[in-house]
C-alpha cells in the first residue's frame, strides 16, 4: 500500500478523453469512417441476416421478440457491460446475446469469437453509432466495477506493468511502431488489421495481457468482465462508431 | 454463398470512367501458416474475381496468397447505357460468391 499511494496520485484518467481511433494513422481512420470500405460492415451485414433467421428448438429469431433491430437496439450496446436482473450478474453484450440464444431460442450458446456471435454483436453495436458510452456502475454492478478498477491498477505479468502505466501515464507516446492509446473501449467490436478479422473487446484485452506477458484470463471470465466494466465507465461520454477499425 | 459488397456512384456520366468498389469476405488463408498445434493450415484463397456490365466483362483478376483477408478491390469502368454490374468470384474450394448492383447513366 505504501508504494501504491504515490502511484494512484499521478495516475489520473486521461484528459481530454480520446477514442482509440484517434491514435490510428490517417489511412485507418479513413477506413473506419468509410461506410462501404469498413470491413466490419461485412459482419454487420451478416448480423442483420442472422437477426431475422429462426434458430434453435424454439424456432425463434431475434426479430420475433425485438422486432426491427435498427429501432429496438438503438443505444443498447453502449450500456454494456451491464447488470442483468434476470441473470443476476453483470454481463457483456456477447453474454447477453448468448442468454437469448440459450434461453429464448433454446440453442447451444455461440462460442466466443465465432463468426455468428461477432456478426450479431457487430449488428447490435452498429445501432449505437454516434451515441455516448453510458455504462452504469451503481447498485448491483458496483462490486464488479470495483474489481475492475483494482485490476486496472494492479501490476501483472513478467513485464510487471499495470494497465495504468501505459494508458494513463504514457498515452500518446510511441511504443515500437505504435502510438499508445488511452485504452478506451469504444468502437468495439472492431476489425483489427493485424488479425484480419472482426474481434471483441475481450480479445483485445487478452492481447494486452499477452503483451505484458501475463496469463490471459479466459473469455467470459469475471476478470475480463470487471475490466470491461471499469473501462466502459472510464470511457463515459465517448462516442461509439462501432464497428471500428484498428491496426 | 459467400458475402460481398459492391458499390458504384449513384449516377455516372455516359462514357466517363467511374469507380467500382468491391469488398469480399474471405479468410484468404495462405497455406503457409500453422495452427497452435503445429498442424499446417490448408490454403484457402479466392483465386478469381470478375465483373461484367450487362454481360460485357469489364474487370477480371487472379489473386494469389499475398492478398489480405477480406479482399478490397477498386477499379474503373465506363458505361454507355444504364445496366447491371455483376461481380462474381470463386475460391480454390469451388465456393462461389456473387453480388450485383445497378449503374444509372444520367
Amino acid at each position: 500500500m505504501l508504494y501504491l499511494t504515490p502511484l494512484l496520485a499521478w495516475a489520473q484518467s486521461p484528459q481530454p478523453a480520446k477514442g482509440g481511433v484517434q491514435f490510428q494513422s490517417a489511412d485507418v481512420r479513413a477506413m473506419q469512417a468509410d461506410e462501404f470500405g469498413n470491413p466490419g460492415m461485412l459482419w454487420v451485414e451478416r448480423g442483420a441476416t442472422l437477426w431475422k433467421a429462426p434458430r434453435g428448438a424454439a424456432k425463434a429469431s431475434c426479430e420475433s421478440c425485438h422486432a426491427d433491430g435498427a429501432q429496438s437496439m438503438k443505444g443498447v450496446a453502449v450500456r454494456y457491460p451491464a447488470y442483468d436482473a434476470n441473470l443476476g450478474r453483470v454481463v457483456d453484450l456477447e453474454q447477453r446475446i448468448n442468454a437469448c440464444v440459450t434461453g429464448k431460442q433454446r440453442d447451444a450458446a455461440l462460442a466466443y469469437e465465432s463468426q455468428e456471435l461477432l456478426a450479431l454483436t457487430a449488428y447490435v453495436a452498429r445501432q449505437s453509432r454516434g451515441m455516448p458510452v453510458a455504462a452504469r456502475v451503481d447498485g448491483p454492478a458496483s462490486a464488479t466495477y470495483e474489481r475492475g478498477r483494482t485490476l486496472y491498477f494492479e501490476r501483472q505479468g513478467q513485464l510487471n506493468l499495470a494497465c495504468t502505466h501505459c494508458h494513463d501515464a504514457n498515452w500518446g507516446r510511441t511504443l515500437l511502431a505504435e502510438k499508445v492509446s488511452q485504452g478506451q473501449p469504444v468502437d468495439w467490436p472492431a476489425y483489427r488489421l493485424e488479425w484480419q478479422s472482426l474481434a471483441s473487446i475481450a480479445r483485445r484485452l487478452r492481447a494486452c495481457y499477452f503483451g505484458v506477458r501475463a496469463e490471459q484470463p479466459a473469455f467470459g471470465s469475471d476478470d475480463l468482465l470487471a475490466l470491461q466494466l471499469y473501462l466502459a465507465k472510464r470511457a463515459q461520454g465517448l462516442v461509439s462508431s462501432a464497428p471500428g477499425v484498428r491496426r | 454463398m459467400m458475402l460481398g459488397r459492391v458499390q458504384v456512384p449513384p449516377t455516372v456520366k455516359r462514357g466517363e470512367p467511374f469507380e467500382v468498389r468491391v469488398l469480399v469476405q474471405h479468410p484468404m488463408e495462405t497455406g503457409f501458416r500453422r495452427d497452435l498445434d503445429g498442424q499446417a493450415i490448408p490454403i484457402n484463397i479466392v483465386d478469381t474475381l470478375s465483373a461484367r456490365l450487362d454481360g460485357r466483362e469489364i474487370f477480371s483478376a487472379e489473386f494469389g496468397s499475398g492478398m489480405s483477408a477480406n479482399p478490397y478491390v477498386v477499379f474503373y469502368a465506363t458505361a454507355r447505357a444504364s445496366g447491371e454490374i455483376v461481380v462474381e468470384w470463386s475460391d480454390d474450394r469451388g465456393e462461389k460468391g456473387r453480388v450485383a448492383t445497378v449503374v444509372t447513366v444520367a
